[in-house]
């Protein structure tokens, strides 16, 4: 039932509005507004029950496993949201001079500090939204280098056919033409087809390391300097930086810009879908072209930098600083790890997918690469199940949905056939690991005595298997008052 | 450990089982030259107990002052159970519903936000948010370069009215796609983009013009005429709107003979506190005809296998993720908890609540006006505002301002450096939250501040020998 089926005309919660209705006389009938907007009437009680028991419908970190591969679904504290919504910072109008707010941009501060050390980089920005964003300002920022050096001829971006749809799509939204680098057998970049494409036209190449392969690029250094020969950048995707926080860092591996997700590495919360916040990292190079605003601290006083004092700037991602609410809970985060915390994120991340990895495989699961290390996530592959039992990696994934864990991440990335990209995380229990490793086996049991139970899963769900097709092809979009 | 589980035990018996010696063993397809484990820079725990300490200094350091800074953000009363429900864990810490019958909560949650917004403003199709208003806006100036398939140039008319931070980010976004944004500018009398100054480009090939309500200076602009104007001349119209203001004002899709095309805005009205300026959400509603133009999320209502009602993000064939290179835009990760609020805000509101917000906030700011306007302050423009408005001083500004910050009042928003055309002004702007004795002691702490400086910097006019 939707909250306007609740509705009855005339129903308010009375103490959420201003009581008096204040007189409106002066602005011309022609620019007013002729009816109320048709927005439920309800109580506030039948709004707390509607949408609480909404939330009930959902997985959820806080609810269920959710080895959603790539997207790094790990617990993200409590503390970090009851600090980042304290009354000072709530309150806090963004612009407001620096003076009245250098409690917030302390931590500010502090934060692109502490990217900068982890991440080996010369200097950092925070302003990004989200990874997508990141990704804009990093290539925008190549394309800014290669204009003020006057090398104009660049016009394509290497990318991985790996890599993540973001990639691409960004490298369009900078004017770029995309071009795409083949994988190796091994899940390693094809470094023979990454030097026959590389010229006077590479304006630098977007690669994830670990890569979405789950694997570690192994000749990285090969690869930084192939490019770097040719005159290009090389971009970082820090979707994957929880598998090496703390063991190597993107800029010491030749990186010249990275983009980190916070909402990932930094266990901000998703949320349904965002807020995250995608800071950028660069070398010496492209400080200059950093998207504003950034913190400075003349060690007395924290104040904004600006396009006044950072002409080169690729300029504004958004009105204000971005996702602030977000960086002051990826803080939080960020002290409670400590220097000495860092390093256990990778440790114990890697740990839990390999383990994960060698328990699914004894289970009788195909890995994509099953002579490799897995990193953070690795890759199982249906490709058998789907021929000879006709069960595909979308029935296993709906089928996990009824043993109460989240599906991993289902045919991405597109070149391992029938794929789940499994991301455990470190902050999974080894029996929770153990519960979902007993999950598949008796998945993989009724693959072969009844794979139609599989085909037609989840059975215990709110809803079944949804008819998407319809979803796009009769558009229903909105909740219309006497419509269907 | 902070956050991990792994007992000495569980570590030894997931190595064995690996058939590993040591965790260091799994880095090693890492090429040993490369490992490196600096972390200066980064310093020591703190534990839950002592990072709260730190967090709590620095939050009552910047307090809760009395605030009448608007400027895009705005201050409005928030009902407690809006963040109580949208920090439940099942919202906050979910992943964007790509496993539909793992997420129904969310789905329908963002089919109630859609026909929300299209309800409060008017229009056929909602998505499931943008990251904030001005990059709302840089996605809608794309989006109408792809949808006006009649217009060849890509041009934009951007009046100088609209958000200076939305121009500015509307063109760091779409500079590299060749997009010309040409400035329109506002009147000097009425602060409003008169539609003559439209009629300058009558005849020239225009993919679509902007078209704020309130503008930047909180003044209502034309807008049917605006809107009638870039239809008869081939033009989308991109609405730019405050959501609280359209329980109030005509919402974009009654503009002119056709309505506006594409409407974007930010949502932090909507439930979301300023937060020292985000996260927030932008929103975009378009008419239906350009529904496969639209970036990001849309949730569809639909069926199951056993004809049950329930949602799923559809046309997915826009997004990056299927489309890749041909994508609408790069966005994946939106404001999804931010929806989150503004739906649970705007059920609890429902059209009469919010339509009162808009009314008082529109008084309040009139009553401020009144308030302070007098000898060396005066409105700047003399057309209808809505929450905001822009005051000019015959006294330097920012040495009026100064002394009011010490009482706890942030007096409004300079607008030197965006304007420098307008001299000594400032935005001004008093929401529903704001009571009568709180427009009054501004009122008086600036008269005193306005005393001093007029008397005691030259008590007698010195006469120089």
């Amino acid at each position: 039932m939707l909250i306007f089926e609740h509705s009855q005309s005339g129903r308010r919660a009375t103490a959420q509005a201003p009581v008096d209705e204040a007189v409106v006389d002066d602005l011309p009938a022609e620019l007013l507004r002729d009816d109320v907007p048709a927005l439920p009437e309800v109580s506030e009680m039948q709004v707390v029950r509607h949408y609480t028991r909404l939330s009930q419908k959902n997985f959820s970190i806080d609810t269920e496993f959710y080895p959603l591969g790539s997207c790094t679904m790990k617990y993200n504290p409590r503390a970090c949201n009851t600090l980042a919504m304290l009354p000072g910072f709530l309150a806090h109008h963004p612009l407001a001079p620096a003076s009245e707010g250098q409690g917030v941009l302390a931590c500010l501060y502090d934060l692109q500090e502490m990217l900068k050390g982890v991440t080996g980089m010369q200097a950092v920005s925070l302003a990004p939204a989200a990874g997508a964003q990141g990704e804009f300002a990093g290539v925008a920022m190549i394309r800014a280098y290669h204009d003020a050096r006057g090398d104009a001829e660049r016009d394509e971006i290497l990318v991985p056919d790996a890599a993540h749809g973001t990639n691409p799509a960004t490298a369009t939204m900078c004017g770029y033409k995309v071009h795409e680098i083949p994988t190796g057998a091994d899940g390693d970049v094809d470094v023979d087809a990454l030097r026959a494409a590389v010229g006077p036209r590479t304006a630098g190449i977007m690669l994830t390391n670990p890569s979405t392969l789950g694997v570690f690029e192994r000749r990285i250094e090969e690869i930084a300097g192939i490019v770097h020969n040719a005159g290009g950048l090389l971009y970082y995707d820090g979707a994957n930086l929880n598998a090496i926080l703390g063991k190597v860092r993107p800029g010491d591996m030749g990186f010249d810009v990275i983009h980190m997700n916070l909402h990932k590495t930094f266990s901000t919360p998703h949320g349904g879908g965002g807020p995250g916040a995608g800071p950028v990292g660069v070398s010496a190079r492209l400080e200059s072209f950093l998207p504003v605003p950034l913190v400075a601290f003349d060690g007395d006083e924290y104040s904004w930098i600006t396009d006044r004092e950072r002409p080169q700037s690729i300029g504004r991602l958004s009105a204000f600083a971005g996702n602030v609410g977000v960086l002051l809970r990826a803080y939080v985060y960020a002290r409670m790890l400590g220097r000495e915390g860092m390093h256990r994120v990778a440790e114990f991340a890697t740990l839990n997918a390999n383990y994960l990895m060698k328990r699914l495989q004894e289970a009788g699961f195909d890995l994509a690469f099953p002579d490799r290390r897995a990193t953070h996530e690795f890759i199982v592959t249906l490709k058998r199940q789907q021929k000879e039992q006709g069960v595909s990696a979308m029935d296993v994934a709906k089928r996990l949905l009824d043993f109460g864990f989240h599906a991993p991440t289902t045919y991405f990335p597109m070149l391992v056939p029938e794929c789940l990209l499994i991301e455990p995380t470190e902050t999974e229990s080894p029996e929770e690991l153990d519960g979902f490793v007993e999950a598949m086996a008796k998945i993989l049991d009724e693959a072969e005595q009844n794979p139609d139970h599989l085909h037609e899963a989840p059975h215990t769900r709110p809803v079944r298997r949804l008819d998407e097709v319809r979803a796009a092809r009769e558009l229903d979009l909105r909740w219309v008052a006497g419509g269907t | 450990m902070p956050f991990i589980p792994h007992t000495e035990n569980d570590i030894r018996r997931m190595l064995d089982s690996i058939g590993v010696s040591s965790i260091d063993q799994l880095f090693d397809e890492i090429p040993a030259g490369l490992r490196s484990e600096t972390m200066d820079r980064v310093p020591e725990a703190l534990t839950e107990h002592e990072v709260s300490r730190l967090m709590s200094q620095r939050a009552a350091r910047d307090g809760q002052p009395l605030c009448f800074i608007g400027a895009g953000a705005y201050e409005h009363h928030i009902p407690a159970a809006v963040w109580e429900l949208t920090t439940r864990g099942e919202f906050y810490s979910a992943y964007t519903p790509y496993q539909a019958e793992a997420s129904q909560g969310t789905l329908q949650l963002i089919y109630e936000f859609q026909s929300m917004m299209t309800a409060l403003l008017d229009m056929e199709v909602a998505n499931a948010s943008l990251y904030d208003g001005a990059s709302a806006l840089a996605e809608a100036v794309l989006m109408a370069i792809r949808a006006n398939r009649k217009s060849k140039a890509r041009r934009i008319l951007m009046p100088t009215a609209v958000h200076p931070a939305y121009r500015q980010t509307t063109h760091s976004i779409v500079n590299n796609q060749h997009i010309e944004l040409v400035e329109v500018p506002y009147d000097e009398q009425g602060g409003h983009t008169a539609p003559e100054r439209l009629a300058q480009h009558e005849g020239e090939d225009i993919a679509a013009v902007v078209i704020a309500q309130p503008n930047f200076f909180g003044v209502l602009e034309e807008v049917d005429a605006l809107t009638d104007w870039a239809h008869a001349n081939g033009a989308l119209v991109i609405a730019v709107v405050n959501p609280v203001a359209m329980a109030l004002l005509k919402p974009p899709g009654q503009w002119g003979e056709k309505g506006a095309d594409i409407v974007v805005g930010e949502g932090q009205p909507l439930g979301v506190p300023l937060s020292s300026g985000g996260p927030y959400f932008g929103f975009m509603c378009s008419k239906q005809q350009y529904v496969r133009q639209m970036p990001g999320r849309i949730v569809g209502r639909t069926v199951d296998r056993d004809g049950r009602t329930g949602y799923t993000l559809t046309l997915q064939a826009r997004e990056q993720h299927i489309r890749r290179s041909k994508a609408t835009s790069n966005i994946c990760t939106n404001q999804g908890l931010l929806v989150t609020a503004a739906t649970i805000h705007m059920a609890l509101l429902g059209g009469e609540g919010l339509r009162r917000v808009a009314r008082a906030s529109h008084a309040n700011t009139r009553k401020l006006v009144a308030k302070l306007t007098g000898e060396h302050i005066r409105l700047r423009f003399d057309r209808p505002y809505f929450h905001e408005a822009v005051l000019s001083s015959a006294l330097p500004l920012q040495r009026l301002l100064r002394p009011l910050y010490a009482h706890n009042l942030q007096p409004g928003y300079v607008l030197t450096e965006a304007y420098p055309e307008l001299g000594e002004s400032m935005l001004v702007c008093a929401t529903e939250t704001k009571s009568d004795a709180d427009l009054e002691l501004y009122r008086s702490h600036l008269e005193r501040v306005i005393e001093k400086q007029t008397t005691a910097g030259c008590p007698v006019q010195p006469k120089m020998a």
